[in-house]
């Protein structure tokens, strides 16, 4: 056909169906079987017990891990003990940083693979675990290596001293990163670790473990076991720890600090929140959406930190509502390994139904749901993007963590009114403000009683940024040099 | 004939006055040889709670003044201490403790408030940062007060000890509620009255005289306490406390039990970090 032909030829329908984009499975390798790693190298169990852990986007059991008993924990903290009294405690800094330095590098090099990786265990969209939690888990440890040998200027007047052997656990909704955000404070300052990855997403922790291997770590300066509850309860609680920390529920939080009253551990917690995100009339509209919706919607809202709580100012609430209707029916919601998706699959069976359950109780309460009219995925743990407007302050959605992609909208008048509702509540780990005059940021900023304020932006992380809550959020930063503190003996 | 003495009584300081006990209890204070000394006031659980209430309506006033004028209010405390000394010596002694580490003692407590008076507007500067992160990001922490904090005070050293543990709380922009020393309460309530007259305003620190163990549990499960300095419980009222402080998350500083010591990491101690994040750009 000439030029012309073509031109006058009739162009066929046009198909305008999504056509996935997957990301490939095959960089990831895993093994049938997971042992416990304990000592510099993985060991079958002494409790011989295993348990499976899936892929909550297909249901597809992925490999099966150790389920650590009472003697194993016995072990691991053994081991770290011996490498704290033998190696790790008394090396000097500088060479504890070039391991960082050198682990950082390596997580850098398996970036896609870890990715996937995480994706396949957690649920969580590819995008963002390769956009946002590893390149901040490598960005972790480079920071965090370059402390190890410059303590001295951290605390002037402080002599920083290592603790010991520290015994963390850690959640479910960034496993990589939480492990970064503990193990690499706690290793820089000169302490050794046995680290508890969640029940549900054990394989990145694993994978870590030997990468530390790799990058020649000594024996028992790290050890990871896995197991659900009882295993975390037999680690903060042993004899041998001298430090605890802990990112998870608040109600887990209060039972770890219960049982260590009395015990002269140290202890950092990091729990859960109900972040207000306040929005006033002068914000720049567009973005203030968008920030909203990164606010509770990135990691499905399984983020202590997500701006659950929506306060409109009320002369804009209608038309910034109908707004994010719209944007809400955008998202791509479903397979968390093809490149497009927004919102991945729901954590685990079991937070899928606790979701759900306040979903019905905020209906049944009275507030009116808007959910979009999007495709769900047949197998796989999947919930559709929800916001509650009429929402009142006393309402069980507005005061409890539902720990999903669920938003609550309010409405307030004056900056006083949005303070005074913003901070009518137990936690405070974060808080955003968006507006496009100045002063009334820092007043805000001010007032808000949380850990993180973001203003005109939200969800933003950093290794050299402290994170930490206020009130019942939990006690501790994590991040910067304050992150330092957690890992050393001073004043408490 | 000699002239009869008039003898002062001694009583609670909650919200910058000084009520009675409202259970109408008081026990005797005891000198060294065991002779009272004077009855004091002995605090309830209504009287703790009232403290409480006065601490928090006073504490978002305090945080907001600046920190130059917290700074002056402390100092000007350590000027009253210091017309006070003769006081203070006098009732140590009483306390058996000799003349010569009497006054040791009290220009120890007024020359500490004045280290702390300095703290007020330098404290941030030093425990905060402008944080390099990778991104186009203003970030900044900066230190804030933690809120209410309840002062279990030493027994013994009794006024250097509730000096050493109040001044950093305060400095900060908390209010306190503070359990005397239960052997040796005439300091404390000497100290009350330096505050009174001090610009201090009402409710920053409110001072109970009682008995600790049946107080402290009152405080350690108070919701609307946000921190515990327990330096000065014994290790049965600290585990009750480290109990109590679970229902809210409470913090607790001075598990290192130092009784008489300065640091600018225990004003830090009870503050909370924010940090704000704010984007660059055109």
């Amino acid at each position: 056909m000439t030029k012309a032909e073509l031109l006058r030829a009739p162009s066929p329908p046009l198909d305008w169906k999504y056509a996935p984009s997957r990301e490939s499975t095959e960089i990831v390798s895993l093994n049938e079987r997971y042992g416990l790693f304990i000592d510099g190298k993985f060991q079958a169990p002494l409790s011989k017990k295993y348990f499976p852990t899936i892929n909550p986007a297909t249901e597809e059991p992925l490999a099966e891990v150790a389920e650590a008993g009472e003697r194993d924990v016995n072990r691991a903290v053994k081991a770290a003990r011996s490498a704290y009294d033998d190696s790790w405690g008394s090396m000097p800094g500088k060479e504890r940083a070039k391991y960082l330095f050198r682990i950082a590098r390596m997580v850098q090099e398996r970036s896609r693979e870890l990715a996937v990786l995480e994706t396949m265990d957690g649920g969580k969209p590819i995008k963002e675990s390769r956009d946002v939690d590893l390149p901040l888990v490598a960005a972790h440890f480079f920071y965090y290596a370059g402390w190890a040998d410059k303590l001295e200027y951290a605390f002037p007047g402080l002599d920083p001293q290592p603790l010991g052997v520290a015994g963390q656990v850690i959640p479910w909704n960034f496993p990589m990163m939480m492990l970064a955000w503990k193990v690499a404070p706690a290793l820089a300052t000169g302490n050794t670790v046995v680290l508890k990855p969640a029940e549900t997403t054990p394989l990145s922790a694993l994978t870590f473990a030997a990468l530390a291997a790799e990058a020649g770590l000594p024996p028992g300066v790290l050890n990871v076991i896995t197991g659900a509850g009882a295993t975390g309860s037999s680690l903060v609680n042993h004899g041998d720890v001298d430090k605890v920390a802990f990112t998870g529920s608040t109600a887990v939080g209060k039972l770890i600090r219960s049982s260590l009253a009395g015990t002269g551990k140290k202890v950092t917690l990091e729990l859960g929140g109900k972040a207000a995100h306040v929005i006033f009339d002068d914000a720049p509209m567009d973005q203030a959406i968008e920030g909203v919706i990164n606010g509770i919607f990135f990691n499905q809202g399984h983020v202590c930190c997500a701006g659950s709580r929506l306060f409109v100012q009320e002369s804009i609430h209608d038309r910034f509502v109908d707004k994010l209707k719209r944007r809400l029916s955008t998202l791509r919601v479903g397979d968390p390994l093809d490149k497009n998706t927004d919102v991945g699959a729901i954590n685990s069976a079991e937070q899928l139904a606790k979701i759900s359950e306040l979903v019905e109780i905020g209906r049944a309460e009275g507030a009116e749901m808007f959910q979009p009219d999007c495709v769900l995925p047949r197998n796989g743990f999947f919930f559709r993007p929800t916001l509650f407007t009429g929402v009142s302050q006393s309402h069980r959605i507005a005061q409890e963590e539902i720990f999903g992609p669920v938003l609550s909208i309010m409405s307030f008048r004056t900056p006083e009114e949005a303070i005074e509702k913003a901070n009518n509540t137990p936690y405070g780990l974060s808080a955003g403000v968006w507006t496009s005059k100045g002063s009334r940021i820092l007043w805000m900023a001010d007032r808000l009683r949380a850990g993180v304020v973001w203003a005109n932006t939200y969800n933003k992380f950093d290794p050299a940024s402290p994170f930490g809550g206020y009130k019942e959020s939990g006690f501790g930063r994590e991040g910067g040099r304050h992150g330092l503190l957690a890992y050393l003996k001073g004043i408490t | 004939m000699s002239r009869l003495d008039v003898r002062k009584t001694y009583k609670l300081y909650i919200n910058g006055e000084f009520p009675r006990s409202e259970s109408g209890r008081t026990y005797p204070a005891l000198d060294s040889k065991g002779e009272v000394l004077a009855r004091v006031a002995l605090a309830s659980r209504k009287d703790l709670r009232e403290a409480v209430r006065a601490a928090r309506n006073a504490q978002t006033k305090w945080a907001e003044r600046s920190g130059y004028n917290r700074g002056q209010i402390l100092y000007r405390i350590a000027e009253m201490m210091e017309d006070r000394r003769a006081t203070f010596e006098e009732q140590l002694g009483d306390g058996g403790v000799s003349a010569a580490r009497a006054r040791t003692e009290v220009a120890k407590s007024i020359d500490r408030m004045v280290w702390y008076a300095g703290w007020a507007d330098k404290f941030s500067q030093v425990y905060g940062n402008l944080n390099p992160v990778a991104g186009p990001f203003f970030n900044i922490s900066t230190p804030e007060p933690t809120g209410v904090v309840g002062v279990i005070a030493p027994r013994d050293p009794s006024l250097v000890g509730l000096v050493s543990r109040l001044a950093p709380v305060v400095v900060s922009g908390n209010t306190a509620v503070v359990l005397a020393s239960e052997p040796q309460p005439m300091p404390a309530i000497t100290f009350a009255e330096v505050l009174e007259s001090s610009d201090v305003p009402p409710g920053v620190v409110n001072i109970l005289t009682g008995s600790q163990s049946e107080l402290a549990p009152w405080l350690a499960d108070h919701m609307d306490v946000n921190a515990i300095d327990l330096a000065g419980a014994d290790d049965k009222l600290r585990l009750r406390i480290e109990q109590g402080a679970v229902h809210n998350v409470k913090r607790l500083i001075g598990v290192d039990g130092v009784l008489d010591g300065q640091s600018p990491y225990l004003i830090a101690a009870f503050t909370e970090t924010k940090t704000v994040w704010h984007p660059k750009g055109l």
